[in-house]
């Protein structure tokens, strides 16, 4: 193994089709239009030098040492900012040449400090490369002059000199090694979208400067890496990489946070990890990352991580470390006790989200095959199950339509309940990029979100009351039905025909027009107007979606209405268009698709099909339960109702992440074993009688497939730091209970999976090696994979319109709870937290705030920073208020990040009508001022104590 | 299970299919119900059924009935 370094061309890449042929130091080279002659010669190997030029940002011209000369042409012009032309013939290295650069490379230096030796980035330092390529031997200019370096120069304080920048917790600003070659700057402005950084003063006094002068984290600066990916020297540096020295080797891997799915090199020393990159090949981010995936990665060796498995037999008591054969019986006794007391269907398990395909699969397999019925769910059902539902009924496949790719080809963006500059914050990126380039923005959302307030991005903001999604929807279709604005063409071809009719029908009734739901939804006709007529005919129109559509009472119902919309414009089947769902966590989609839900097998198969429960029967040798089992609210139902009495929980903190807390620790307290496989004691472990501690994603192999059905490698770096890789633990527990699956490699898993599932049929870690990564359905028809979905016709066979009508929720507001509460996210945070909460990335989000319009507060006499107390029917908590208009009037957001707020105490137990996915996102409340923490703060806080003693295992003599 | 909270989801489930017309309405409450509801849900709401039913809408009802009499499902376990 070793460090991969990837090829920087220098300027982007250009994606014009027409080539060009010109002769570069000899040699003929043919690149299509548009590339710069810098890019060219390194595509024909020949290195020019160069400092201000990287290919992640637009050439700029300012270093002076990538000059080229041109035959026939005056000067010696910049290779970067110059475009090939036919017949060119180009010298990179000329007498002329060497002379002009070893002199720019003497002013640089003159101005550099010449400690390379102690330097962080010694090693990998472009300035340092350059002035070796050069050949710079001498600086005439010598060191004493008008200088950055020095904070003082002949015997005063030098007033260029400024000090280093710590304030970032992940990387330093060391300006005084600044060559302001504006790398960092065009970074954070092209392939981040933020803007942060400017640079301020002209000539000599050019300086860095994160906002106006302010320090890194003090300034708008989302710590998203790219800058300090740009930096040529050691200006922007990690801190790990100051720490530790260079990574001697790196492996990619996948990034466990969210569905955008990163491609990562992790680069190591040793099992050390020294520093995450971004992989430039990596299809899903094209060598960008977020604050999470870059840097939020110290949770992996946190000193809370559980290392030993325990057990204990009642929650009051204290936990005991035991080894991992003694945990693997006293589980498997509990729940086969379980199944004899209570019958074979009073167990069952949750899958997770952040964990493996692999692993999930094996979890199912448990359930199903070991457990012998199919009470298996997954976190997927508290957020994108009314994504699996509405997209399987109206175009057959519970998948987002498009790759992120498609994006660029995009001209008109509806983002809908998301907030990607949030949530997943590289997709954002890469759409601020093409927003700027003119693609037009629609947002519907109760809140002004990061993506409307985005720099450089004009969003036309329908800010809707929260749970009238379905009306909104519909109101934009009868707006684009009864304007005249249907493609009818593609609806003919490719839908049902009098499905659509009757649909047309039903959105074009006066009662669904924007002006008649205004009431409802509180969106102003005429900007809904202009937002559908809009996507109906600004080109290619693309939708997408978070969880706030689908976690509603209507979620499923808004789901089927996105995709009527999607059908009714022919915005579906090619680069730029379709509906594209917005994955929580980094393998949502794959859990779902493995076959994770209680109803269906993996590749999304009614488990009451006989054929398909044949194939399964067959290779695993035992007769599998046809009727469906319960979902994670049934499982809770069933638990207090006492005929659901053990559960096996990987990956997920379902105390935390579920809604209505109470009935939560209701249903946990009523189960005689509930197993928690995680990283952490997490809330659901104060719950728990057997801990099995998990492994992170740098020790294991496995594979992701993130939110545009990518499947990507999971590569192990390390050994386990528990011993056991998280297959290796479900296999071990399975054993336990009776029930062999032998595997020797997560590979052998994935054999399996494509042996019994149609859309995986041609996976393996060979093909994923050898491509990269590939988006199912990749079988015989599609050998490589399928990038964009029902390019021909529905993989159902006609597309299906289906009637949406509007159902008001539930919850209600009324006297006693006036304000409708919905909640979010953050960039720095990550769920509920047990990853982010435990690295620098509180120094972001310490804590939770409840955003609270100034007129509800004022008269509520709430100040800014005040705590509140927030109580609905379900419960109460208290946090700290954040006076602010990005929230309308009746309106109030906050996170749900840290457990001492518990902002799901708050949440109900309203779900989705066709797949019980909670309702978060509409929760009826009032708010009082607080003097502090609530009652069930306060004694919850009191339990978790309690619950997380540990009793060390004796040492062995 | 608590036929108050069953009730509620049927209900919840005849609403969507309402607009849809009786005739479409009542297979479709009734596959819904069949492809997504484990036995002892099904068990418990048909056993309401039987007990009159009361609370159910008469589309949710006559779903249930359909369902009811295609339906075996496997003794408690």
């Amino acid at each position: 193994m070793s460090l991969i370094e990837e090829i920087d061309y220098g300027t982007p890449r250009s994606k014009s089709e027409t080539m060009v042929t010109l002769t570069i130091d000899g040699n003929q080279v043919t690149v299509p239009e548009g590339t710069s002659i810098m890019r060219a010669a390194m595509d024909a190997g020949h290195q020019i030098p160069k400092l201000c030029a990287t290919d992640m940002v637009d050439a700029f011209g300012s270093c002076r040492l990538c000059l080229v000369e041109i035959e026939g042409r005056a000067g010696t012009p910049a290779s970067c900012t110059t475009p090939v032309m036919p017949g060119l013939v180009v010298h990179t290295q000329t007498e002329r040449l060497k002379k002009l650069r070893k002199g720019v490379m003497e002013l640089y230096i003159s101005d550099h400090p010449l400690d390379c030796l102690t330097c962080g980035a010694n090693g990998d330092c472009e300035l340092q490369d350059m002035a070796g390529a050069v050949g710079l031997r001498d600086v005439r200019y010598g060191y004493e002059g008008e200088n950055h370096v020095f904070a003082r120069s002949h015997g005063c304080d030098n007033d260029h000199w400024m000090p280093k920048d710590e304030s970032n917790p992940y990387f330093s600003y060391d300006p005084s090694k600044c060559i302001v070659c504006s790398r960092c700057v065009r970074a954070c402005e092209e392939v981040q979208g933020t803007f942060a950084l400017t640079i301020s003063g002209r000539g000599f006094d050019s300086r860095v400067s994160p906002g106006m002068s302010e320090s890194f984290l003090g300034s708008e600066c989302v710590s998203c890496g790219a800058c300090v990916q740009a930096c040529p020297t050691a200006t922007l540096t990690e801190k790990s990489v100051i720490e530790i020295g260079q990574p001697e080797h790196s492996v990619v891997t996948t990034c466990a946070y969210c569905g955008v799915g990163c491609a990562f090199k992790a680069e190591m020393r040793g099992e050390e990890v020294v520093r995450m990159v971004p992989y430039k090949d990596g299809k899903a981010n094209r060598g960008h990352s977020c604050v999470k995936g870059r840097f939020a990665w110290g949770y992996t060796n946190h000193k809370e991580r559980i290392l030993k498995p325990m057990i204990r037999d009642r929650i009051e008591d204290p936990w005991k470390e035991v080894s991992w054969d003694e945990a693997f019986s006293f589980a498997a006794a509990k729940m086969r006790g379980i199944q004899q007391k209570y019958g074979r269907d009073a167990i069952g398990g949750i899958t997770s989200s952040r964990c493996t395909n692999e692993e999930t699969y094996l979890v199912q397999k448990l359930i199903r095959a070991g457990f012998g019925n199919n009470n298996v769910d997954t976190c997927a059902r508290v957020c994108h199950s009314p994504t699996g539902y509405g997209l399987a009924t109206t175009f057959g496949t519970s998948a987002g339509t498009q790759d992120f790719d498609s994006v660029e080809d995009t001209d008109v963006v509806v983002v809908i309940g998301a907030n990607p500059a949030s949530a997943h914050p590289v997709f954002a990126s890469r759409l601020k990029k093409r927003l700027r380039q003119g693609a037009k923005l629609i947002v519907i959302d109760p809140r002004r979100t990061e993506m409307v307030e985005a720099p450089h991005v004009k969003a036309l903001h329908l800010p809707l009351m929260p749970g009238t999604n379905v009306a909104v929807m519909t109101a934009i279709a009868h707006v684009i039905v009864t304007e005249g604005l249907v493609n009818e063409t593609f609806v003919r071809e490719r839908c049902d025909w009098t499905e659509f009719e009757e649909w047309a029908a039903f959105v074009a009734q006066p009662n669904n027009s924007p002006e008649a739901t205004a009431i409802l939804t509180g969106v102003d006709p005429k900007d809904l107007r202009e937002a559908a007529r809009t996507y109906a005919t600004g080109g290619n129109g693309a939708i997408y979606y978070g969880l706030g559509v689908t976690e509603h009472s209507q979620g499923s119902t808004t789901v089927i209405a996105i995709a009527n919309l999607a059908m009714a414009t022919g915005n579906i089947g090619r680069p730029g268009v379709g509906v594209n769902p917005l994955r929580g966590q980094n393998n949502v989609q794959g859990s779902c698709d493995m076959g994770s839900f209680p109803h269906e097998l993996p590749g999304y198969r009614h488990i009451s099909g006989d054929a398909v429960r044949d194939q399964f029967e067959a290779l695993w040798n035992v007769k599998l339960n046809p009727e469906p089992g319960l979902r994670i609210p049934n499982m809770f139902d069933a638990a207090v109702e006492g005929t659901f009495m053990g559960i096996y929980v990987q990956g997920e903190d379902i105390l935390q992440s579920d809604p209505n807390t109470s009935h939560v620790v209701a249903a946990l307290s009523a189960m005689e074993c509930v197993i928690v496989h995680d990283l952490f004691l997490n809330e659901t472990a104060n719950y728990a009688h057997v801990f099995l501690p998990g492994s992170s994603f740098l020790e294991k192999d496995g594979t992701f497939t993130n939110a545009e059905r990518r499947i990507q490698r999971v590569r192990k770096v390390m050994t386990p730091k528990n011993g056991m890789a998280d297959w290796e633990v479900t296999i071990g527990l399975a054993k336990a209970m009776g029930f062999e699956m032998t595997y020797s490699h997560p590979s052998e898993i994935m054999d399996e999976i494509a042996a019994l599932t149609p859309t995986f049929a041609g996976v393996s870690y060979a093909k994923l090696d050898e491509l990269g990564s590939v988006q199912w359905p990749c079988n015989e028809k599609a050998p490589e994979g399928t990038p964009v979905m029902h390019i021909d016709g529905f993989v159902r066979g006609k597309g299906k319109f289906v009637v949406t009508e509007y159902v008001a929720t539930d919850e209600r507001t009324g006297p006693r709870y006036p304000l409708l509460l919905t909640t979010g996210r953050i960039l720095s945070q990550y769920n509920v937290g047990a990853q982010t909460r435990r690295t620098e990335n509180v120094v972001w989000h310490a804590e939770d705030r409840l955003e609270i319009h100034p007129h509800d507060a004022e008269q509520r006499g709430v100040r800014d920073g005040d705590w509140v107390r927030l109580k609905s029917r379900a419960g109460e908590t208290t946090l700290r208020a954040e006076i602010t208009d990005r929230v309308a009037p009746g309106v109030v957001y906050t996170t749900f990040h840290h457990p001492d707020t518990q902002a799901n105490v708050i949440t109900t137990d309203y779900s989705d009508w066709a797949t019980n996915c909670p309702e978060y996102k509409v929760t009826a409340v009032q708010i009082s001022p607080s003097n502090g923490p609530s009652d069930w703060q306060k004694a919850y806080d009191a339990q978790a104590r309690q619950s997380r003693r540990i009793v060390p295992a004796e040492a062995a003599e | 299970m608590s036929p108050d909270r069953l009730i509620y989801m049927a209900n919840q489930i005849g609403k969507f299919f309402q607009s849809q017309g009786h005739s479409k309405a009542v297979p479709g409450i009734a596959e819904h119900i069949k492809k997504f509801w484990d036995p002892r849900m099904k068990r418990a709401i048909f056993a309401h059924l039987d007990a009159g039913g009361a609370g159910l809408a008469p589309d949710v009802r006559e779903a249930l009935t359909s369902l009811k009499q295609t339906t075996t499902l496997p003794a408690a376990s």
